[in-house]
């Protein structure tokens, strides 16, 4: 699904993402762990297409779509959804007509009509239920005086309306008390299916507790230098990451 | 007085004055007019060098030939069916973007400021007073209103206005009366060569009444250029409300100064709300409220969107003179291309109005980098029990929420839309007349299109 072939990018002249390369089949799980300012945000930037990130080399494939070349809004109806680290809050953009015209404009770009009010009405209830959002946040302003843990739950109800192929979530267990971890991760478990894939941004092992993962992978320093099974996140927990660092070096 | 010699306006109206006070055959106007036509001939028209029009340099827009004469006949059968026209589809285009929401209003036709009763829909007759200001010079109201809201002393234009204005409209609300519908106010402004137009209106609303009024504009685009100086002096009376709406589009050619300027007693309530829409290439409002009573409530909101060179200045002056007022301003603007805005609001506490509660807030967004904006809130405080704010913040579309839009797959465009509704959505939703509100969103809508870049 996902194709990432020696990915070098970076921000205003600094390099950060130094050779990555990594492959993403339908139905797998993957966590990229690392220490801080080994380039995991930036990875996930990138691949969505924040604004200010210029990839200097290689190439990022999506189903054998060129990704890189892609707007932000194309990147997300061909498929990819990113979980937001620091969701935004919008004062006067509502939570439900901003995921109505999220969808409906989705929907034009597959050439489908848009949804109508009962339609998009019945799935906005079907989803909430699902991933266990207040129903009172849907008709709030979007992400404003959300709590932490709230928004993270929003960006998760988001995943679950919008369907993307593949979900990267960027720290999405940070700042969520153990209560919201699980509600959280529930709604992912809910959604993995063996049509999608996701990648999961974490610092901490906890998270892979609840989303099991098929692969963890060990960012440093712009590039993946370990990849294992679940079990590699325990290992990590346990001895920190200057060992891997070691290994890598020599 | 040197500037004025580059403006033959100047000298045609001082021409025209002398010939118009030899006409004038009511001796309360008479001589209203020859004391306000002193004051014009005395400061002429203000240069960048009066504090009050700083930011705003007025003289290059009057500098073309104007007529000052617009004709004051009934329309020709020709004419009568170019603006029967011009308002079928500015109707029916405001009613294709409010599909769903129509409430109907009813509607009173201004050409060039004089009152068209063929082609207006009035309420029935007896409900309220609606006529033209020149027909009205004996009513009651009129004697007791008429001249004594608007400030002419160091405002040439109100004053040059005052001298010399053509017609208006003259609406009274009687005592305890409220209109079932809105009056939306559609004011044609019709040129065969460059113009200078003055109306003149006159609204007088009673103790327990109500309206709503929405004003909106339509012009021939004949390619000449039309210069509006209009005064419209408002009373409300005693637990009086006013909802005033104006809704300023126009195009290149258009240039618009104008005053409006009311005086509330008791428990009142004075509410307007001005929006500005790209095209006119300037616009000036003066907007002044007298809160002569105690307890009573005022609310300026207002909200400009503007594009290319234009240039909308915005100056509010709120005088707290009794105890216990409340007034509350919000102006919001959204800069485009290489437009200028200007807010500069006032408020004056009095020392006898203590307990006062003035709240302003001014917030701009540069959409462009050659997009200018001057912001100067004024607080003038004499009482000393009292509560004041202002705060004015300028600064430019958040790329982070902007991307965070696109992320979830809506496109640069609806994202810009959306956030400048956002933005706007504070004033927006002040709105009390539903379809208001989405025609204005509508127009908003088509102006973001518009800039795509």
């Amino acid at each position: 699904m996902l194709s990432i072939k020696n990915l070098h990018a970076g921000v205003e002249e600094k390099e950060i993402l130094k050779g990555l390369n990594l492959e993403v089949k339908p139905g797998e799980v993957h966590a990229i762990m690392g220490p801080n300012g080994a380039g995991k945000s930036s990875l996930a930037s990138v691949l969505s297409g924040r604004p200010n990130y210029e990839v200097t080399e290689g190439s990022v494939m999506l189903d054998g779509k060129d990704l890189l070349e892609m707007s932000p809004e194309d990147r997300a109806r061909e498929g990819v959804f990113l979980a937001f680290q620091y969701p935004i809050e919008i004062p006067g953009v509502s939570n439900i007509n901003f995921l109505k015209t999220a969808m409906n404009e989705m929907r034009a770009y597959k050439g489908l009509e848009p949804y109508t009010a009962k339609e998009f009405l019945a799935l906005s209830k079907e989803k909430q239920k699902l991933v266990e959002f207040d129903a009172k946040l849907v008709n709030r302003s979007l992400n404003e005086g959300f709590s932490g843990g709230e928004k993270k739950r929003n960006e998760i109800f988001q995943l679950a309306m919008l369907e993307p192929k593949l979900a990267i979530l960027d720290e999405t267990d940070s700042g969520l008390d153990i209560d919201a971890l699980r509600i959280v991760s529930r709604g992912v478990n809910k959604l993995r299916s063996d049509k999608n894939a996701f990648i999961i941004i974490t610092h901490y092992q906890r998270l892979l507790d609840y989303i099991v993962p098929d692969f963890v992978h060990v960012l440093s320093d712009g590039k993946i230098v370990k990849t294992g099974g679940k079990e590699l996140a325990l290992e990590l927990e346990e001895k920190g990451y200057d060992w891997i660092k070691e290994e890598a070096v020599s | 007085m040197i500037n004025q010699l580059e403006t033959p306006l100047y000298e045609s109206i001082v021409a025209k004055f002398e010939i118009a006070a030899l006409q004038s055959r009511n001796t309360q106007i008479g001589d209203l007019r020859q004391q306000a036509f002193d004051i014009f001939k005395a400061s002429g028209f203000p240069s960048p060098k009066n504090e009050e029009w700083k930011y705003t340099n007025v003289l290059p827009f009057l500098k073309d030939e104007f007529e000052l004469e617009i004709s004051q006949d009934e329309l020709s059968e020709a004419t009568f069916d170019k603006v029967a026209k011009m308002v079928t589809t500015h109707i029916e285009a405001i009613q294709n973007s409010i599909k769903g929401e129509q409430k109907g209003a009813y509607r009173l036709i201004a050409v060039n400021g004089k009152f068209n009763e063929t082609l207006s829909i009035l309420p029935e007759a007896g409900k309220i007073k609606i006529q033209a200001l020149s027909a009205a010079t004996e009513e009651p109201a009129f004697i007791q209103n008429f001249g004594k809201i608007a400030t002419i002393k160091d405002n040439a234009f109100a004053a040059l206005n005052t001298a010399l204005f053509h017609d208006g409209l003259f609406i009274e609300v009687p005592k305890n009366v409220s209109l079932d519908k809105p009056l939306h106010v559609i004011n044609v402004l019709l040129a065969d060569a460059n113009v200078f137009i003055q109306p003149r209106n006159l609204f007088v609303i009673h103790a327990n009444a109500s309206l709503e009024i929405i004003e909106t504009t339509i012009t021939n685009e004949a390619g000449h250029t039309i210069f509006a100086n209009g005064v419209t002096e408002i009373a409300v009376a005693e637990n009086a409300h006013l909802h005033h709406y104006d809704i300023q589009t126009g195009h290149k050619g258009l240039r618009l100064v104008q005053r409006t300027e009311a005086t509330q007693e008791q428990h009142s309530n004075y509410s307007n709300y001005t929006f500005t829409l790209p095209g006119t290439e300037l616009v000036r409002n003066n907007l002044i409220l007298h809160l002569n009573a105690k307890d009573l409530e005022s609310h300026l909101y207002g909200l400009y969107l503007t594009a290319d060179k234009q240039l909308v200045d915005n100056h509010t002056e709120v005088h707290h003179k009794m105890p216990n007022g409340e007034s509350n301003q919000l102006y919001k603007g959204v800069l485009m291309d290489n437009s200028k805005a200007v807010f500069n609001g006032k408020i004056y506490v009095y020392e006898d109005a203590q307990k006062t509660n003035a709240f302003q807030q001014s917030n701009n967004i540069l959409f462009s980098e050659k997009a200018t904006v001057n912001a100067k809130p004024q607080l003038e405080i004499f009482a000393d029990d009292v509560k004041c704010s202002h705060g004015t913040t300028i600064g430019q579309m958040n790329k982070e929420s902007l991307f965070y839009l696109q992320s979830r797959g809506i496109s640069e465009q609806t994202a810009k839309n959306m956030m400048v509704n956002a933005f706007a959505f504070d004033v927006t939703q002040k709105i009390k007349i539903a379809p208001v509100r989405v025609y204005l969103e509508k127009l908003i809508a088509a102006e973001m299109e518009k800039n795509v870049h």
